[in-house]
């Protein structure tokens, strides 16, 4: 490399450690309490904002010197918005706090700020270990995890760069810059780091190929285009703690030897846009990005590119076409866009969570990073646990962790004592995995081996109530709607794939239906260019294995075991049960399908009822006398009296 | 692409976006971020504003519409007043989603991807809003002449929230009529009383 600069990084990164360090004392000197706040956008959605709100008029209203930190999101999103409050005069450890809103913040400041007493009843663990309250690391939610990529999410600010670089960072681009780029691959080459997009493919081959490749111009991308519904950790780390991609991404330029990057985020993602943008701003500011970087030969110049959501742009080539003003279609390769890439040049494009993986790397080094995980794939996995399961939200687990493990043991199990019955991993591109499969352990091999994949991370648990052909004709609505249409086997064999499936879901499906998708799915496997008509039909071929039970029973017995299909299942009300006078179904029904028979006890209306299941949530527990029932010729019939007698009725009621 | 006519705000857009279009340099890479551009200033894509991108980049106009219909982002109806997104991702399909966008579509009377006549109510599905912890999730925004002001996320949500949302927001504006009729009352009032002190001056 041409080193035009000829100061020494470490000296100039000095200068700017120092100015974070002294920002960082006066904030840990400053004796005032000091309230952490979690900002990101499923904190502000659960009602943030209000509670910073809160806190602030509760702070005027009784003359309290208190200082709000905002922070980015821990991935405990069952627990948002969550605050934890500082208060060392009060001789307490720094306290976490649940579901905080508006009223509660406010008696917050009252009892624990002004009076001392710190309101135990709701108080969710302390966050250090003490000898007064229980510590949230006794929480196996907690001392589960493995916080590699996360590790700051949740702590720093992620619109402060002084906050970053006061915990440490930035101090990985220092170290990397005193090595020679080929050091810096080699390092990663050892740490056996692999792509978190999904396909795992090893980090540092990618990066060698590029640093290769003819050429004096090169390009390296951030992936953040997270396409995949159910999966939102590139989202996370962005919006809470963007310095750690930067940071991973100058590394990555460095290496290869690019000036050139780009950050692709959604346009759906408006704050991880915002924030991104901000710390490109502030890294620049400070001569972390930019023309000679630390005083060192070294130029960097990062662009953020919006991508206009479109689910195949998440493929590398697709992306490549779409930040060059081209519909986002997959391209053939090779040439590989390591060789060729974006505008012809070599390009290496990694996701979100493989960069902020390359910071710790560089920093620790690659020992300390193959301890982590297992022997093929070492390191953490971040997995967005939604659906229905009782803690959900991100968890960072290290690799070779069991799914009985994950689901049971760090995020609760399943609520309401319902039973567990499937995991989808890996969103459109994965499979659903029944129960058998609990104890297989989290890597890309194992799991592709099952039929599923890691995919983006995204895994939802689902409770016996969810129907396995329902949720496949789900994933092959969306991938057929994403499918751009480039090869015929994806473009209408999807479509037929998911014909077949909307007929079975209705009732409708045929002798022979399940072996047709089989053919069909294997046909798409085979004749698609890209990873998104590769992998399609997985979810139809893995509950076709796992649960070909509830296929035949929709097929041939036209029934739903799981009472989800709508179009399968009636919903009666049980005259035992249902308690004279008590309207609580009538209120919720949203078509007004809900009648009172002759002794003022209530029936539904099965012509107009849309099964939406609002009767069924709606009547008191005393009662509990809805019922569902699969097929819908089990509803017994109930008689409905004429409109006029109704209202004679009423009449007699009011005039009596 | 039928739409129809453009409205005062409309053409008021279309001037501010052929103004704004002068900065991004005449390349085709910039094709996305110029319709982005677009989209926040109106609202939606107008065909005008299509034509406007094509002329500008040298490009023909089905290329750009093949372009902005290939994406989700980009709209060709102007939105509602109150711009509704209903969250289809996993997490909120799983927990009912489907039931919810079907309650929406049944009080407004309108499809997912269309604008209520009086351009008061816009419903959309969308595939994911990452907040699948608090699955299923409607996001309100509310747009002003086109610009979406602010936004706010529904958790959790029910049939009969919907209909509670929907109900909020007209008695919303019910009450806001209702306060410019009294003040209007009120100026009517006071401007007879001060004929009538006119007049006995």
């Amino acid at each position: 490399m041409n080193r035009m600069g000829n100061k020494d990084p470490d000296q100039v990164f000095d200068v700017i450690y120092k100015e974070a360090e002294r920002r960082n004392n006066e904030f840990l000197a400053d004796p005032a309490p000091k309230i952490h706040l979690g900002m990101a956008t499923c904190c502000v959605a659960s009602g943030a904002l209000e509670t910073k709100k809160g806190f602030e008029e509760a702070f005027a209203e009784y003359h309290v010197e208190a200082r709000i930190h905002t922070v980015g999101c821990m991935g405990h999103c069952y627990a948002g918005p969550f605050v934890i409050i500082d208060h060392p005069a009060s001789g307490f450890p720094p306290i976490m706090y649940n579901q905080v809103d508006a009223g509660k913040a406010r008696m917050l400041v009252k009892s624990f700020l002004v009076d001392g007493d710190p309101q135990l009843e709701y108080v969710y663990g302390a966050m250090q270990e003490n000898d007064m309250l229980p510590s949230v690391m006794e929480f196996s939610r907690f001392n589960k995890e493995k916080r590699v990529i996360l590790e700051k999410c949740g702590v720093i600010d992620p619109e402060d760069i002084y906050d970053y670089i006061a915990h440490g960072g930035y101090s990985s681009l220092v170290k990397a810059l005193k090595l020679q780029p080929e050091a810096v691959i080699q390092e990663i080459q050892k740490s056996g780091l692999r792509g978190r997009g999904g396909a795992g493919f090893p980090t540092g081959r990618k990066w060698e190929f590029a640093r290769q490749a003819p050429g004096q111009e090169k390009v390296v991308i951030c992936n953040a285009d997270e396409g995949d519904p159910g999966a939102y950790m590139d989202r996370l780390i962005l919006e809470s703690n963007p310095h750690q991609v930067i940071e991973g991404l100058a590394i990555a330029a460095h290496a290869v030897g690019a000036r050139k990057a780009v950050i692709y985020v959604r346009a759906e993602y408006p704050l991880a846009v915002k924030t991104v943008t901000k710390a490109i701003h502030q890294a620049t500011r400070l001569g972390l990005l930019g023309r000679h970087i630390l005083g060192t030969g070294f130029d960097l110049e990062i662009d953020v590119f919006r991508g206009s959501g479109a689910f195949v742009c998440g493929e590398e080539t697709a992306l490549i076409q779409s930040i060059e003003g081209y519909r986002g279609m997959p391209q053939h390769r090779p040439p590989y866009p390591a060789i060729k890439g974006l505008f012809g040049y070599p390009t290496v494009i990694n996701n979100v969570k493989t960069l902020a993986s390359v910071t710790p790397i560089i920093d620790h080094g690659a020992d300390w990073y193959r301890q982590i995980g297992t022997e093929n794939t070492p390191g953490t996995a971040i997995f967005s646990v939604v659906g229905n399961v009782v803690h959900a939200g991100l968890v960072e687990i290290p690799m070779g962790v069991t799914l009985r493990s994950l689901i049971f043991d760090i995020c609760g199990g399943i609520p309401n004592n319902k039973k567990f019955k499937a995991v989808q991993i890996g969103g459109p591109s994965g499979g659903c995995l029944s129960e058998e499969f609990l104890d297989t352990p989290i890597d890309f091999d194992s799991l592709t081996a099952t039929g599923a994949m890691m995919g983006s991370g995204g895994m939802v648990v689902m409770d016996e109530n969810s129907c396995m052909v329902e949720v496949s004709r789900y994933f092959l609505d969306f991938t057929q709607k994403e499918s751009c249409g480039k090869c015929t086997f994806c473009r209408v064999g999807t479509h037929h794939l998911l014909k077949i499936l909307e007929r079975i879901t209705k009732g409708e499906g045929r002798d022979g239906d399940i072996e047709l998708l089989e053919t069909l799915a294997r046909d798409i496997k085979a004749g698609s260019l890209c990873g998104l008509g590769k992998t399609a039909p997985n979810p139809v071929l893995t509950s076709i294995r796992y649960f070909r039970k509830e296929y035949e029973a929709h097929i041939y017995e036209k029934r739903c075991p799981a009472l989800m299909c709508r179009s399968m299942i009636g919903y009666y009300i049980d005259l035992e049960k249902c308690a004279r006078g008590c309207d609580a179904c009538v209120a919720v029904c949203p078509v007004d399908a809900i009648f009172t028979t002759r002794n003022r006890k209530k029936g539904i209306d099965q012509q107009l009822c849309v099964k939406c299941g609002e009767c069924m949530a709606a009547c008191p527990p005393q009662y509990d006398a809805v019922r569902r029932v699969s097929p819908p010729s089990l509803v017994p019939y109930v008689e409905k009296p004429p409109q006029e007698e109704k209202e004679k009725a009423d009449g007699e009621i009011s005039g009596g | 692409m039928e739409q129809g006519l453009l409205t005062p705000e409309d053409e008021e857009s279309l001037r501010q976006i052929a103004s704004k279009i002068e900065s991004y340099e005449k390349d085709r890479k910039n094709l996305i971020p110029i319709l982005q551009m677009m989209q926040e200033t109106a609202g939606y894509l107008p065909k005008e504003a299509i034509k406007m991108a094509a002329g500008y980049l040298g490009v023909a106009e089905c290329e750009v519409y093949g372009v902005a219909t290939f994406y989700n982002q980009f709209r060709f109806h102007p939105p509602g007043k109150h711009h509704i997104k209903v969250c289809m991702g996993t997490a909120c399909a799983v927990k009912g989603g489907g039931i919810i966008l079907e309650n929406f579509e049944r009080k407004l009377n309108i499809h997912a991807g269309e604008t209520t006549p009086d351009r008061e109510f816009s419903l959309e599905r969308v595939a994911c809003v990452g907040c699948c912890a608090l699955a299923p999730v409607a996001v309100f925004g509310e747009t002003n002449r086109g610009h979406l002001d602010q936004e706010t996320v529904h958790g959790h949500m029910t049939p009969s929230a919907v209909e509670g949302l929907l109900d909020g927001i007209a008695i919303e504006k019910q009450m806001k009529e209702r306060v410019l009729k009294r003040m209007e009352m009120e100026k009517q009032i006071e401007e007879r009383v001060g004929n009538v002190d006119e007049s006995d001056g």
